[in-house]
């Protein structure tokens, strides 16, 4: 019985290893979406770093843990062990080595931080917002500033669910909440900021590096909603639209004030 | 020191034997109990409702993340004629808002804090009785409110509490924000008042008793694992609780006075005005998270405790490293302090705070890698007894290594912030909580079981049960990792509408039975408690042949007082398995008189 019950926890890390291989193999949401930022990038190097670094602690957890159920767990006689209280060498090693590399971790993560969440490091901070971001029950709402770069302007584009930002290009955006609190969440940009009222200036900054090669491709991707924000907040599904120039974007862009300015007409409501 | 409270005797030519003058009436002796043992053994048996119940709910969770929208089998009817059995989505956070605020609240602590806390301090000490046995009675009866109040949200106009277990303002405190926001978000804040009276009350018992009412010899350095534990966890419960408290009644009188302590100026929602406002909504998460991190700790600290215990017992060893695992508890509970904001790096907080919190929490880590180095030291050159509690303490080992580096991904500020509210941290806090906390329970509910009702529980079921709960378990929480690294949300009634976590329907399908299964296995757990009341093989006072004081009673179930004439005196520390004078076994109790001169002085 002795065999069976030390099996059962080597399958500890046999498991760990096979659903790590699942998930790799299979991606689709089993897996680290797809990336297209820089931030991204750097975001996903430090996870890569934690991996390596936890998954060899806990290989080397598990293996003394599992050799010492096979020594010491395999006498059936009643008996009693060694006598010993510690060993206070040993315990200050694993004490100080562990201390140095999860200092090591907080630092390596500083400059990544700053680069994703400090303003003072935001792109292009003398220029207007891309867009504000306005989430409410149930619903994100996408205000571009017009030709005149303010917000708040006749000449704003007011759109719902679908972002359209332009590749290569450092985009800011502004991030506010109509009511509760969400949290604006575009996996395929490893970003989350949550949105809180009566903090209107929130903010968050990328820049897409990444496209799809193949051309038939539309480079959409989904944005979610990560804060509870009520009955319906799994259908907070936005979408992240991708252009690939410049022009293609501001094609889009006067399409969209037309009609937008075609339905506004039609209403006879002021613009 | 007068003797006026039977519990503040220190008993030498004690006036208070077994079993005399005290409450012989079934409501006095088993009802309203002032005895600790008996409160312990309450809190136990409430806890197997609780967990049912807790169970029950993530299983309906469970349910609708394996077949969205299909009917709920049996309940479903009976819940939702209207809709075919089929749950509402307004019903989907109400599951997982209380599934977590049972299970932490009157399961967990209630577990360890309540059951083993009242049960084992006294014995472990030599005390007889807690400090103040009426104090105790009220917080095991403080415990009935809260149930209630969490029961009957389920049938107030709009449901139970539906914004999450944290329950952020202003979901939670704006009554048109969600239907769980009405009456039932109230009585959830209710019954959590309750609750935190009743764990003050405990937690001031258990400080006062520790510090007074140890018996002859037993210093505070030679004192069982699961008193040191439960000693440093009640001393942060009373410093950690009245920030909750005094949170909770602001959210009381926001909800109920027009207050707006977490209310921002000028908020409307669903197109009525909130209310004039000058809060801030972070407030409340500063409140919140400066007892609920703290909380996390108090509720596996004691289960940390218990698992040393059972180690050192059925590894005939002692423990590895006894004053630096002390020192470890200390330091987990200090620094568990200074650490609340790292549950809000995506919060909005400044981010300057979150590298502030991201070092603290790094640095809590590493106490938390001592104790498992330590564990792993007291295995070395052990002579390992496998029983059911030493499964289940095994296994909190293994399991807790995985929740331990599981959250270092969290505490990196710039990883959490694609993982922050996926079901990594899901994962993680099961990890932490289940694979912890409970199965350091069950361990230590195998190992008291004799002590308590003077019969074992069934060693080959206790063996099942474990088998089928370790391995469920592991089915059931290890995806959610995998899970979470896709960036599966939370608290998603429906994530497959997204065609980035669609593809994960299989996987969730199969979390999803072995959830039922491991829900099921649970019914060998309660019947092999029933049934080793009345039909475990009788035992001795100490079957385990463990060295700690709570063994050495003089009956094999203690009876009022504990410890008859006189309280034992302590010569040597719990843990003096295998020491110089002791038997084949290792047995070598703490109240064996010195066996060298040396120890005589020690
Ligand atoms: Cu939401
Ligand atoms: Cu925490």
């Amino acid at each position: 019985m002795n065999k069976f019950w030390i099996a059962l926890f080597a399958t500890v890390p046999i498991m760990a290893i096979a659903f790590f291989l699942i998930g790799m193999s299979k991606g689709n949401g089993l897996w680290l979406p797809v990336n297209i930022t820089s931030i991204g990038e750097e975001i996903d190097h430090l996870f890569w770093v934690i991996l390596a670094l936890t998954g060899v602690t806990f290989f080397g957890v598990e293996a003394v843990f599992i050799w010492f159920l096979i020594k010491y767990g395999g006498d059936k006689n009643p008996g009693k062990g060694i006598y010993s209280h510690g060993n206070p060498k040993l315990e200050t090693i694993w004490t100080i080595i562990p201390a140095g590399i999860l200092v090591f971790l907080a630092l390596y993560q500083y400059d990544t931080w700053k680069d994703a969440k400090f303003k003072v490091n935001a792109p292009s901070q003398d220029q207007p917002v891309h867009a504000r971001v306005t989430g409410g029950q149930f619903e994100w709402r996408l205000t571009y500033p017009g030709a005149d770069g303010q917000l708040d302007t006749a000449d704003d584009l007011e759109q719902v669910n679908v972002l359209h930002v332009v590749k290569n290009e450092p985009t800011r955006l502004q991030l506010r909440s109509r009511d509760v609190l969400h949290s604006f969440f575009i996996p395929a940009a490893r970003l989350k900021q949550d949105l809180v009222p009566g903090m209107p200036n929130q903010q968050m900054w990328f820049t897409v590096i990444h496209t799809d090669d193949d051309p038939s491709q539309a480079d959409v991707h989904e944005i979610a909603c990560a804060e509870l924000c009520g009955w319906g907040h799994y259908k907070m599904r936005g979408f992240l639209k991708v252009h690939e120039t410049r022009e293609q974007f501001e094609a889009w862009f006067q399409d969209a004030l037309a009609k937008q300015n075609a339905t506004t007409e039609d209403l006879g409501l002021p613009e | 020191m007068t003797t006026a409270s039977p519990a503040l005797d220190h008993g030498h030519a004690s006036p208070h034997a077994d079993d005399h003058g005290h409450p012989r009436t079934f409501i006095g002796k088993y009802i309203f109990s002032r005895d600790h043992k008996v409160i312990g053994i309450q809190f136990l048996i409430t806890v197997f409702f609780t967990l049912a119940l807790g169970g029950l709910l993530a299983l309906g969770v469970r349910w609708q993340l394996a077949y969205p929208w299909k009917p709920f089998p049996i309940l479903g009817e009976l819940l939702w004629p209207e809709s075919g059995g089929v749950m509402p989505a307004e019903f989907y956070p109400m599951l997982t808002t209380m599934h977590a605020s049972v299970m932490i609240f009157l399961v967990v602590i209630p577990a360890l804090t309540g059951a083993f806390g009242n049960f084992v301090i006294p014995l472990q000490i030599g005390a007889r009785d807690m400090a103040f046995p009426t104090m105790n009675m009220l917080s095991y009866w403080f415990m009935w409110p809260a149930l209630a109040f969490f029961g009957m949200s389920f049938f107030v106009e709009g449901g139970a509490a539906a914004s999450g277990w944290t329950s952020y303002a202003p979901l939670s405190t704006v009554s048109q924000a969600a239907p769980g926001s009405m009456a039932g978000q109230t009585y959830w804040l209710y019954g959590l008042l309750c609750v935190g009276i009743s764990s003050l009350l405990g937690s001031i018992n258990y400080i006062t008793t520790i510090v007074k009412l140890r018996t002859k010899g037993m210093k505070f350095f030679r004192m069982p694992m699961t008193t040191w534990s439960l000693f440093i966890t009640a001393i942060l419960q009373a410093f950690a609780l009245p920030v909750l408290t005094a949170a909770l009644i602001f959210q009381v009188l926001d909800r109920e006075m027009g207050t707006a302590f977490f209310l921002p100026t000028d908020l409307s929602i669903n197109n009525e005005s909130a209310g004039i406002g000058g809060g801030h909504p972070l407030l409340w998460q500063h409140m919140f998270w400066f007892y609920s991190h703290p909380a996390v700790y108090i509720m596996i600290l004691p289960a940390m405790g218990v698992v040393s215990d059972i180690l050192c017992t059925f590894a005939r060893k002692p423990l590895f490293g006894y004053k630096p695992m002390v020192l470890a508890i200390c330091g987990i509970a200090g620094l568990g302090f200074i650490v609340w904001g790292h549950h809000m790096f995506q919060s909005g907080m400044n981010p300057a705070l979150g590298m502030t919190f991201m070092t603290s929490t790094m640095l809590i880590a590493l106490p938390s890698a001592v104790k498992t180095f330590n564990w792993l030291g007291t295995l070395w050159g052990s002579k390992i007894q496998w029983t059911t509690p030493m499964l289940n303490a095994l296994s909190f080992v293994s399991m807790f290594v995985i929740g331990g580096l599981s959250g270092l991904f969290m505490a990196a500020t710039t990883v959490d912030i694609f993982i922050h509210d996926t079901y990594f941290i899901v994962a993680h806090i099961h990890y932490v909580l289940f694979g912890g906390s409970l199965f350091g329970f069950f361990g230590g509910l195998y190992y008291w079981f004799p002590k308590m009702f003077g019969r074992q529980m069934s060693e080959f079921w206790g063996k099942v049960h474990f088998l089928g709960s370790f391995i469920f378990f592991n089915l059931v929480f290890f995806p959610m990792h995998i899970l979470g690294m896709g960036g599966f949300p939370r608290r998603y009634a429906d994530p497959y509408w997204f065609d980035t976590w669609k593809e994960t329907l299989g996987m969730n399908r199969m979390m999803t039975v072995c959830a039922i299964f491991l829900g099921l296995w649970q019914i060998i757990l309660v019947l092999n408690f029933v049934l080793s009341l009345f039909m475990g093989r009788k035992t001795d006072g100490n079957p385990w042949r463990s060295n700690s004081l709570e063994w050495m009673t003089p009956k094999v179930t203690p009876g009022h007082g504990n410890w008859g004439e006189k309280t034992p005196e302590v010569f040597r520390g719990p843990f003096e398995y295998g020491a110089p004078g002791c038997e084949d076994d290792g047995y070598l109790p703490q109240t064996a008189p010195p066996v060298s001169a040396s120890e005589s002085h020690g």
